[in-house]
């Protein structure tokens, strides 16, 4: 499902003496089947982008097309369920939206309220509390009895249980311990790859950003300022720090090296893996010059 | 809707109004609230109003924001006006059609209420406008020192007055939040029936509970670790001053009562 | 080196009555001396935030002592000993306690009943250490996270502590946010030499420490400096941990054949050895 923001405006508590404007012009095409990073300072408008992508916020000024649904500054919409449902969205600490008895309840809520039958539904949480590494068991828990990494997992099943076209990850792994973080990113990845689900990733990580993405778009005091693969954005290290932010450690590493064997490898290399091959390459090259 | 609300609310600024004590603020609302009793016809009516507008003017609020941020309260001042005009049948009738009967002393009365209704409404709402609520908790606490006497815990209430409303943007954007990732999971609380209204409450409810407690259990481990042991031997660091304008505030409000109970009937 | 704080085979558990429940601290010992900084890294619920909790007197261990200056912690010399202990949370929200920046920097002055000019010197000064000294009056929901605990290490520093504990200060922040905490913290060891405790997820922050304490499951799984801690390898990963970037490549370059001296932490080493074993002529 293709998505895309034209003009997008948004001003909170419009009309009133505190009225704060977020969003400025903004404009996105988020195609299908990609994995999307956006990227940006703080307060500089991540979140209330992603509010836009299931119309929990609706564009003061500009529209925005979801799929088949388009969404103008203005108009009334009617009926988001279908949306919503396509669109699935964990924000940060999504642990904090658990309410029900049990994990499995807590489970099949969303895909229940689009009209899912309980059955169904049922058989879908038993499917992903395996696919987010967790046992059966915990099912019948209730969810304030779990650990954090736990109650995490649980809710991301939640939302992945609305078998969402769609999924938006507002910083999924903040409090995590390493391990944890890594699973959860894994675990994005590998259904963005096997069910070729849509992935939008708004981070602070850059690290994240680099390896996971495969379109970055950076948001900066409210606008999109820059679009392009992680190459073309983390390769400019100059016009990064205009938006007050770092390129990723590993990138950094790369210009460090290359400043003091005064040459360039062959490609910027956003992971571990690659950057290792692209210097055992140069070495090789400088064993058999010598 | 929430968001339009300036009721309560605290507009930041330096004016004369700002600038006051919160004691001398306090005291003047207080009093006022008594003094409107005063006015009994269209004279000291005007005058209640007339001082009133002063405030706002002194105060620079803009009157537009003041009437447009109160609109929920002056809806309420209107239906009163109207149930006085129509209920009220004294005096000669001035305006009759169908069944609605109009009388002198209904309009009278009418507009009477409204305005003492008004200038309360604003009094306030300038008070809470041009007041930071710690300041507001600060001047009470103060003012209610004497009454430590009988036992009434004035610290822990004005601390807790204080905390409360420390918190309140942050638990308004907590419900927001909860609010909103619920509705991306399907939940509507905006429409169908009551029944599924009410239903769709208990997603908001328990994580917003859970959060709440959970706030509570941390800013009471940060305030222990801090050193926090109740009202006993505390220092204060934000400390009160009374100068000129609080006087001069003081001497207004004397001068006002005395005119109104002059120019009374 | 002064013992600022020693436990002594502390174990602790939230639930005494069910013996089946695991211990959430089991058996943990270790000291810390005056001007040291220690990380205490391990996967979640390992049980680092039971442990600070239970060095300022939070909680109290079922076995073992906790001695803070050589001072058995006890019900009684508790606030005494809470004055010298500057503890700064997790959430930025749920610790700033004052309606301003400077109330509540000034809120443990007020409970410890400083005289007010003094109180007023002193929240300069920790407004000025932390560099938020430009913004006295402002509200915490006008101030970043990373502000925020600026503000609330402040309100530690003002009680002038001798010992500094951070439970995960920086992991709701954005990486502006963290790095200005860290400079923040850096500073002030330099200037007045603070200990400070860590309690971190982030490896590339703990590689700075003196000293690491790496916990797993409750207990102590290991104590060293960060190159020993990290000397581990691979028994980090089953355990919850990672690898910091320059130790993964290392290991990767080695795999692929590239000559190297040693194991690397920082990325400036591994450049510097890559360049002297490899490119240098
Ligand atoms: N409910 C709200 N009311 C008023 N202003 C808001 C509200 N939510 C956000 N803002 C403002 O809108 C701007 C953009 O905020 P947003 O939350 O989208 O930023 P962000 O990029 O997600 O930041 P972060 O990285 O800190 O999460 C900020 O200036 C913020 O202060
Ligand atoms: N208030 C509590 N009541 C009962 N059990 C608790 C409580 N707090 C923590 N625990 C349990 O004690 C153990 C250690 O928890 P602790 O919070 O110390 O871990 P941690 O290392 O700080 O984890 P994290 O990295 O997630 O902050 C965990 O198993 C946890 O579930
Ligand atoms: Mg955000
Ligand atoms: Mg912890």
């Amino acid at each position: 499902m293709d998505i895309q923001l034209q003009k997008v405006s948004y001003a909170y508590a419009k009309g009133t003496p505190f009225e704060k404007r977020a969003l400025f012009d903004v404009e996105l095409a988020i195609p299908s089947g990609s994995y999307q990073a956006i990227i940006g300072h703080t307060g500089s408008g991540k979140s209330t982008i992603l509010q836009h992508l299931n119309a929990l916020l609706k564009p003061t000024e500009g529209a925005l097309q979801i799929g088949d649904r388009t969404i103008t500054a203005g108009k009334k919409a009617k009926d988001l369920k279908p949306v919503r449902q396509k669109v699935g969205i964990v924000f940060q600490f999504p642990e904090h939206q658990l309410f029900e008895e049990t994990v499995l309840k807590d489970i099949i809520f969303g895909p229940m309220n689009f009209g899912v039958s309980e059955q169904e539904a049922t058989k879908r949480a038993h499917k992903l509390i395996e696919l987010v590494g967790l046992p059966h068991t915990i099912l019948e828990k209730s969810p304030f009895d779990l650990s954090g990494g736990q109650m995490r997992r649980v809710a991301i099943a939640g939302v992945l249980a609305m078998e969402p076209e769609v999924i938006v990850l507002d910083e999924p792994t903040a409090g995590l311990d390493p391990r944890g973080r890594k699973e959860i990113m894994d675990l994005f990845l590998q259904l963005h790859k096997e069910r070729n689900l849509t992935t939008i990733l708004v981070t602070h990580s850059m690290e994240d950003a680099a390896r996971y993405a495969d379109r970055i778009a950076i948001m900066h005091e409210g606008k999109c300022v820059l679009t392009g693969s992680p190459e073309e954005i983390f390769g400019n290290a100059e016009k990064l720090a205009t938006y007050r932010l770092e390129a990723p450690r590993i990138v950094r590493f790369q210009r460090e090296l290359e400043a003091k064997i005064g040459r360039r490898l062959q490609t910027l290399c956003l992971t571990e893996e690659e950057l290792a091959r692209a210097i055992t390459a140069a070495v090789r090259e400088e064993r058999a010059g010598q | 809707m929430m968001e339009k609300m300036i009721f309560g609310r605290f507009m930041p600024g330096d004016s004369f109004v700002h600038k006051l004590d919160p004691r001398s603020k306090l005291l003047f609302v207080f009093a006022f609230i008594f003094i409107v009793f005063f006015a009994n016809n269209p004279v000291t009516y005007a005058g209640l109003l007339v001082f009133a507008l002063l405030v706002i003017f002194v105060s620079r609020i803009k009157l537009y924001f003041l009437i447009n941020g109160l609109k929920p309260v002056i809806i309420l001042m209107v239906f009163t006006f109207l149930l006085h005009i129509f209920f009220t049948k004294e005096g000669n009738p001035i305006f009759e059609w169908k069944f609605i009967h109009v009388y002198e002393e209904g309009l009278r009365q009418g507009i009477f209420i409204s305005i003492r209704f008004l200038v309360l409404v604003f009094m306030t709402s300038i008070l809470t406008l041009t007041t930071s609520p710690i300041s507001i908790t600060d001047g009470l606490e103060v003012l209610l020192n004497p009454f430590k006497k009988l036992k009434l815990p004035v610290h822990e209430l004005a601390l807790m007055m204080s905390i409360s409303l420390r918190f309140i943007p942050t638990l308004m954007d907590e419900t927001d939040k909860i609010m909103k990732a619920q509705m991306a999971r399907g939940s509507d609380i905006s429409t169908g029936p009551i029944k599924e209204r009410v239903k769709a409450v208990v997603p908001l409810l328990v994580p917003l509970f859970v959060s709440a407690f959970k706030r509570a259990e941390d800013l009471a481990t940060a305030m222990e670790v801090r050193g926090y042991r109740g009202g006993e031997g505390r220092t204060r660091y934000r400390q009160l001053k009374w100068d000129g304008k609080d006087t001069l505030a003081m001497i207004l409000l004397v001068a006002m009562t005395a005119l109104l109970i002059t120019l009374r009937s | 080196m002064d013992e600022i704080l020693s436990l002594d085979h502390i174990t602790f558990t939230y639930s005494p009555d069910e013996p089946n429940v695991k211990n959430a601290v089991e058996d943990v010992s270790f000291t810390v001396h005056e001007g040291e900084w220690i990380a205490i890294v391990g996967h979640n619920g390992s049980g680092k935030s039971t442990i600070a909790r239970l060095m300022n007197g939070l909680l109290f261990p079922q076995q073992g002592t906790i001695k803070v200056m050589n001072e058995p912690l006890t019900e009684e010399n508790l606030w005494e000993i809470r004055s010298q202990m500057g503890m700064v949370f997790q959430n930025p929200d749920n610790q700033f306690v004052g309606a301003t920046v400077q109330d509540d920097v000034a809120f443990a002055l007020e409970n410890n009943g400083i005289p007010y000019k003094e109180m007023v010197k002193r929240v300069h000064e920790a407004l000025q250490q932390v560099k938020m000294d430009q913004l006295l009056n402002h509200e915490p929901q006008h101030l970043s996270g990373g502000q925020k605990q600026r503000v609330a290490i402040a309100g530690a520093l003002a009680l002038k502590p001798r010992l500094l504990i951070l439970d995960e200060a920086t992991s709701m922040l954005d990486p502006q946010g963290r790095a200005e905490v860290l400079a923040t913290v850096q500073a002030l060891r330099e200037e007045t030499g603070l200990t400070v405790l860590s309690i971190t997820h982030d490896l590339e922050e703990a590689i700075l420490a003196d000293r690491m304490l790496f916990m797993n499951g409750g207990e102590k799984f290991a104590e060293g400096t960060p190159s020993e801690i990290f000397a581990l390898g691979d028994q980090l990963l089953d355990l919850g941990l990672d690898l910091p970037f320059a130790m993964k490549l290392t290991k990767l370059l080695k795999q692929d054949g590239v000559e190297l001296q040693g194991e690397h932490m920082t990325e400036e080493e591994l450049v510097n050895d890559l360049w002297t074993s490899n490119f240098k002529k």
